[in-house]
């Protein structure tokens, strides 16, 4: 870190002790400005060019109503500009298609994913199990080790096998391909989350006359709920954002939205506005996920991996 | 293990199962059982000409395996009483993975060893050790495996980065949950789009902002995916931005779990902020530091769809990941029998680095302490 400066000690106190305290921080701060525009410029640039004409992007033009006046050319091609959102547009169409296709296969693959992760996790934190030579540590690690294997390794079985069961290009299959992917990290989550709420509530309603299931249903799972949630929306945004399972499973009926944005922006003719509105529409959804969400995704984050 | 429940914590009625909800459940096990392999042989005598059904595909055996796997659950629960239902827990995510991941994994291999393009006529056919054979003298796979090395050697840089990133929301600043939710953004956005964003747009060498002040910076050339060592470059930086914050999150929730009295006491004892960085904070964060380097190889190690989107592997192969690679083999050859034997083979090697990473991490925070 490049914040600490020497203090000269020739001077006086009070002129020893301004600067270091000012130029430390204005470094901070230059730090971190530096670091948001970063972070930002790429969404920036995006969404501003999705109302740029021909003439705006190859002048480089940046800011809007300053450089350029912005243009719904980019938003017309998709059939989202106000004069054509009325009208018919087969564009818009596909593109509300695979929009509503990655809805229900991340929020079906997270749902999917955070129940029988929960259950898993609940077990694994509560009781000791025994199955041959394996123990819950060995459970546990077994879902663990999921997480390693790579997407290449079952893409092509998966091909194969989703042919002949007729999976194949159906969100059933894709749903049940993200659970698999998303289920470590859920069981991850949820069983430290289980960790940290007292057993002793449990044991309560249990000599109350609770079965197992009574008691985790009725005590321990409105407990659990924001950990809860936090698996689900890191569930939602990772199978969101997956591209390799369903550029290889899906062909036409359950193509998502990664799918469509790579095919579009594939193409080499640059039309720059139509491809710019295109990652605008499908980023915008987790952009705003990230800002009001940003709590629970932290939660779910760091839930597990830091203790 | 402190906090599981104890097995004799109820009252001991609960513990004793009716004989006839245990009959009933055998009875219902059994009958599932005798279902799904009667369901099995019938789809296999079906395919091989024997009998004729008419099953149009294998889904039945799917929808037999679902019954089998509710039957087992409810089965556990109505023979073993309480334990059962202490077993019912983990059950379905065990099911479920060991069908999702064991069964193809199992037929993955099968066809590792097969030549079996999709796009010839000849179908299926056991060529034995010839993928392996091909394999070994491919030097494309090869040189991608290499690039691996250096992509998963860029996790450090980014690891110093984001620690750096992560000291600097730490510190006392204003704006802080707007600089957080500023630096989060990026792990939100798909790789394919990051792809265009960034790769296609930001880069672009006539009009992208980054080449135009690249040539303002005074770089004549500003091409990014010209030169192998430029385009690979470029393929990490573009990473980094999406999976730096991953890192930064979690460097910050362990900065912030570190008890303040520590870093109290070495600014009483007078230590400067770059000693008490190196000698109280890095050391106290080592653990934390491991697992997400950990974690980040782990999902590193699976890097593909920037690099499929942006150079496809160009040029020459010099941005290549081996998961690009395969997928190029998969989708644009039709090679299935070879791609899985590359694939199959990758994953042999993963298993191998991973454990002896987390070996090696292990050991030394063993001796650490």
């Amino acid at each position: 870190m490049a914040t600490h400066v020497e203090t000269p000690t020739t001077r006086s106190s009070l002129w020893s002790r301004r600067p270091q305290f000012l130029t430390s921080s204005l470094l901070i701060y230059a730090a971190l400005v530096f670091w948001a525009f970063v972070s930002l410029f790429p969404i920036y640039w995006t969404i501003t060019t999705s109302f740029k004409t021909a003439v705006n992007v190859t002048q480089g033009h940046l800011i809007p109503f300053v450089d350029f006046t912005p243009d719904w050319k980019g938003w017309r091609s998709l059939g989202l500009s106000p004069d054509t959102i009325f009208a018919q547009s087969t564009v818009r169409d596909e593109f509300i298609r695979r929009f509503l296709n990655s809805i229900v296969a991340s929020s079906g693959a997270s749902f999917l994913a955070v129940l029988i992760g929960s259950l898993a996790a609940y077990g694994l934190s509560r009781f000791s199990y025994k199955f041959l030579w394996m123990k819950n540590k060995d459970i546990s690690f077994f879902f663990l080790s999921q997480l390693i294997l790579p997407p290449v390794v079952l893409a092509m079985p998966f091909l194969v096998l989703y042919k002949h069961v007729m999976l194949l290009d159906t969100l059933v299959g894709l749903i049940l391909v993200y659970t698999l992917m998303v289920l470590p990290i859920v069981i991850w989550i949820m069983r430290d989350q289980f960790d940290t709420i007292p057993v002793e509530l449990e044991q309560a309603a249990l000599v109350d006359g609770c079965s197992i299931w009574g008691a985790f249903l009725r005590i321990v799972l409105p407990i659990a709920l924001p950990g809860m949630v936090a698996a689900f929306i890191l569930s939602v945004i990772l199978c969101w954002n997956e591209y390799f399972f369903a550029a290889l499973l899906t062909s036409s009926n359950a193509k998502t939205l990664p799918v469509m944005v790579a095919s579009q922006t594939g193409s080499q003719g640059i039309n720059w506005w139509s491809m710019a509105a295109i990652a605008t529409a499908a980023i915008m959804p987790l952009v705003l996920v990230g800002i009001f969400l940003e709590r629970y995704i932290v939660k779910g984050l760091t839930e597990g991996a830091v203790k | 293990m402190l906090h599981t429940i104890p097995q004799s914590l109820g009252p001991v009625e609960r513990m004793i199962v009716p004989p006839g909800s245990a009959r009933r459940g055998k009875l219902l096990l059994v009958a599932a059982t005798v279902l799904l392999f009667g369901v099995l042989l019938a789809q296999i005598t079906d395919v091989a000409g024997v009998t004729s059904f008419g099953f149009v595909s294998w889904r039945p055996l799917l929808s037999g395996y679902i019954i089998w796997a509710g039957a087992l659950c409810a089965a556990q629960v109505m023979i073993r009483g309480e334990a059962g239902q202490r077993a019912a827990f983990v059950l379905p995510a065990v099911l479920f993975t060991v069908a999702m991941v064991v069964f193809p994994t199992v037929f993955g291999l099968y066809i590792a060893f097969t030549d079996w393009n999709l796009s010839a006529v000849a179908g299926r056919r056991f060529n034995g050790l010839d993928n392996l054979r091909t394999l070994f003298a491919d030097r494309y796979f090869w040189n991608a495996l290499l690039n691996m090395v250096y992509y998963v050697l860029s996790v450090l840089v980014q690891y110093a980065i984001a620690f750096g990133l992560a000291l600097l929301l730490n510190a006392e600043i204003k704006a802080r949950k707007f600089f957080r939710v500023a630096f989060l953004l990026p792990l939100m956005l798909s790789p394919v789009a990051v792809s265009w964003m960034i790769g296609k747009s930001l880069m672009e060498y006539r009009f992208g902002p980054a080449a135009t002040l690249a040539r303002h910076l005074g770089w004549d050339n500003p091409a990014f995916f010209s030169t192998p060592w430029l385009a690979r470059s470029s393929i990490i930086a573009m990473d980094a931005w999406v999976s730096i914050p991953f890192m930064m999150i979690l460097l910050l929730a362990g900065l912030q779990a570190l008890p303040s009295e520590i870093k109290e006491a070495a600014k009483v004892d007078g230590a400067s902020g770059w000693q008490s960085f190196k000698e109280i904070t890095f050391p106290l964060m080592l653990p934390v530091s491991i697992t997400v380097i950990i974690l980040r190889v782990i999902f590193q190690l699976k890097l593909a769809d920037i690099v499929i989107n942006v150079t496809a592997g160009g040029p020459g192969g010099a941005t290549d990941t081996v998961s690009s690679f395969i997928f190029r083999e998969y989708r644009d050859r039709s090679n299935v029998g070879y791609g899985t034997m590359l694939a199959e083979f990758y994953l042999v090697i993963i298993i191998i680095f991973v454990a002896l990473i987390l070996k090696g991490a292990s050991r030394w925070m063993q001796r650490d302490n």
